[in-house]
């Protein structure tokens, strides 16, 4: 018996080194700052730098006003799906995986055609409306993670008998969507929302072929013309990233309780 | 079985209420639509047809066959090459991985533990990932210092450096990794212990149990996350771009560099790069779901 699990083990201890050991290495770099002793000195620098503040509280006001577009976009259309409409199923389902199939790059380099400031629709004429478009972009990134998400949250529910109950009561649409569906598949709905966050709040390649002042390209930026702050940066990412997941799984796990 | 075929022989009167009601019921889903068209048909569908237009707006061919110049042949088959590369390793490596949490016999709790690091890691990508591995495996990096200091050998002296190929590759490897474990254990997880047991009574020995039951029902998985590993790299330009800014010739980076200053001073060239990356992804992601589809026949 113990031998055959060496294997299993063997396999675990070389992934785990593979992942742990580049955080390590990370962190380790970014405490080099003083020469000769640990210190902390890159964090407080970067943590005060007024660009970092700038760039992180763009980038999070815009992963806020994507999840909440996202959420309004995805959970109403998935909800009339499964009510109303089961046979366009597959085609939002193949609508929603198609970010994933086109490359980011792909998608901007098409927005920067079609939405310059010569076009129909010029969203790239002024900063505010850059902003949009920008917002626009991250919906649509995180459109495949947020209509799963909601999908599969919906599909626990009898989403007809609740639908039925609430106009039986005389609830109207918005009742019932706001106030029976929303609270339903609140955790399908903060699991697409975290999973969102992590996705943009680093984004790079949107955020700077756009040339909005979010956290990415201040991250590339910084990574071109510093030494220690990167690394620090790397690490405030991971955390991120980290809280991010781990609150899905609180909600998801309180869920679960809830439900039992 | 009686219920069911009386329902389709006889629509209900709810049925038919809902088809009277179709016409109404579109507007429900209108926004998600104008959406995608805004989004994702309109953009996707300019670049299509741009790269078969002259600058006139002429219908011409050119462009695509332009991409087999030297400089773009070079930058999509070094992509390719990267992307293969990454897609493989962490395909190998994913499985062994997702095969040790589910049928190694280890610890229950490592499970959940290692799950959890993989959502982290697999959204860990981008410049911060860049960032790390410099910090790791750059100059001065920890393994790099650690390595010199305790063992005397300089892994730089070797020919490996960071910004090239393998140094990227192994670097995608950090979120295709744990992308494939994600996406694996589900379906590890529906190999039947029966079917084991089954051919172990029939006599089969664990090699056989492998070759003739576990892997012909698990290869539409393996192969269709191979693919969608694949693309998932081939599109990648945060992370490319935050180790090696634009000293490596990958076709993400030609094309942000035309994005960003029409280097290759022709838009409807631009245009047909950006076509041949659409391909390419679109054709590995649809072998992907076509896989995901067969793959379900017996993993439920």
């Amino acid at each position: 018996m113990s031998r055959a699990r060496l294997g299993p083990w063997l396999a675990i201890a070389l992934g785990a080194l593979y992942f742990l050991v580049p955080l390590i290495g990370t962190f380790e770099f970014s405490l080099r700052m003083r020469r000769g002793e640990y210190s902390f000195d890159a964090y407080w620098i970067v943590l005060s730098d007024p660009r970092f503040q700038a760039t992180f509280g763009y980038s999070t006001v815009l992963a806020l006003a994507t999840i909440v577009v996202g959420v309004l976009l995805v959970v109403p259309t998935a909800y009339w799906i499964q009510l109303r409409l089961p046979r366009l199923r597959p085609v939002v389902e193949f609508i929603t995986l198609l970010p994933l199939v086109i490359p980011a790059i792909v998608l901007v380099f098409g927005y920067l055609r079609i939405y310059n400031s010569s076009s129909l629709l010029p969203m790239t004429s002024s900063q505010r409306a850059t902003d949009v478009l920008l917002m626009c972009s991250y919906v649509t990134l995180a459109l495949p993670y947020m209509y799963r998400a909601v999908d599969t949250g919906l599909r626990a529910i009898d989403v007809r008998t609740l639908t039925e109950a609430a106009e039986s009561l005389g609830a109207s649409w918005f009742t019932i969507l706001f106030r029976v569906i929303f609270p339903n598949v609140r955790v399908a709905i903060l699991s697409g929302a975290f999973l969102t966050f992590a996705i943009v709040i680093g984004e790079f390649t949107m955020a700077s072929l756009l040339d909005r002042p979010a956290f990415g390209p201040y991250l590339q930026l910084m990574g071109a013309n510093r030494a220690y702050e990167p690394s620090a940066l790397a690490i405030i990412a991971f955390i991120v990233t980290w809280a991010c997941m781990g609150l899905i799984q609180v909600f998801g796990r309180g869920a679960r309780q809830a439900a039992r | 079985m009686t219920t069911q075929s009386r329902v389709e022989t006889h629509p209900t009167p709810a049925a038919t209420l809902q088809l009277g009601r179709m016409s109404w019921s579109w507007l429900g889903v209108a926004p998600f639509f104008l959406f995608a068209l805004m989004f994702l048909i309109l953009p996707t569908g300019f670049l299509v047809v741009g790269g078969f237009q002259d600058a006139d707006g002429n219908f011409t061919l050119d462009n695509i066959a332009r991409l087999f110049r030297p400089n773009i042949l070079s930058a999509y088959w070094i992509s390719l090459e990267i992307s293969a590369a990454s897609a493989l390793g962490g395909a190998v490596i994913g499985f062994f991985l997702a095969y040790a949490v589910v049928l190694g016999g280890l610890p229950r709790w490592l499970r959940p533990t290692l799950m959890t690091f993989c959502g982290v890691a697999s959204n860990f990508a981008g410049i911060p990932l860049a960032f790390a591995f410099l910090a790791t495996l750059g100059r001065t990096g920890l393994v790099t210092v650690l390595l010199v200091q305790y063992f005397g050998f300089n892994i730089y002296s070797t020919g490996f450096n960071l910004l090239s190929f393998w140094g990227l590759a192994l670097t995608y490897l950090y979120f295709q990794i744990p992308l494939m474990v994600l996406i694996l254990t589900p379906a590890l997880d529906g190999l039947k212990r029966e079917w084991r047991e089954a051919s172990a009574i029939l006599g089969a020995t664990a090699g056989q149990y492998w070759r003739y039951v576990a892997l012909p029902v698990l290869w539409p998985s393996l192969l269709g996350t191979t693919l969608l590993l694949f693309a998932n790299s081939f599109g990648a330009v945060a992370t490319a771009y935050g180790l090696t800014g634009s000293s490596l010739n990958i076709v993400t980076i030609l094309l942000y560099a035309q994005i960003r200053g029409d280097v290759l001073h022709d838009q409807n060239l631009g245009y047909a790069l950006a076509l041949g990356m659409i391909l390419i992804t679109g054709l590995s992601n649809g072998a992907y779901i076509w896989l995901g589809t067969r793959s379900q026949r017996w993993l439920r």
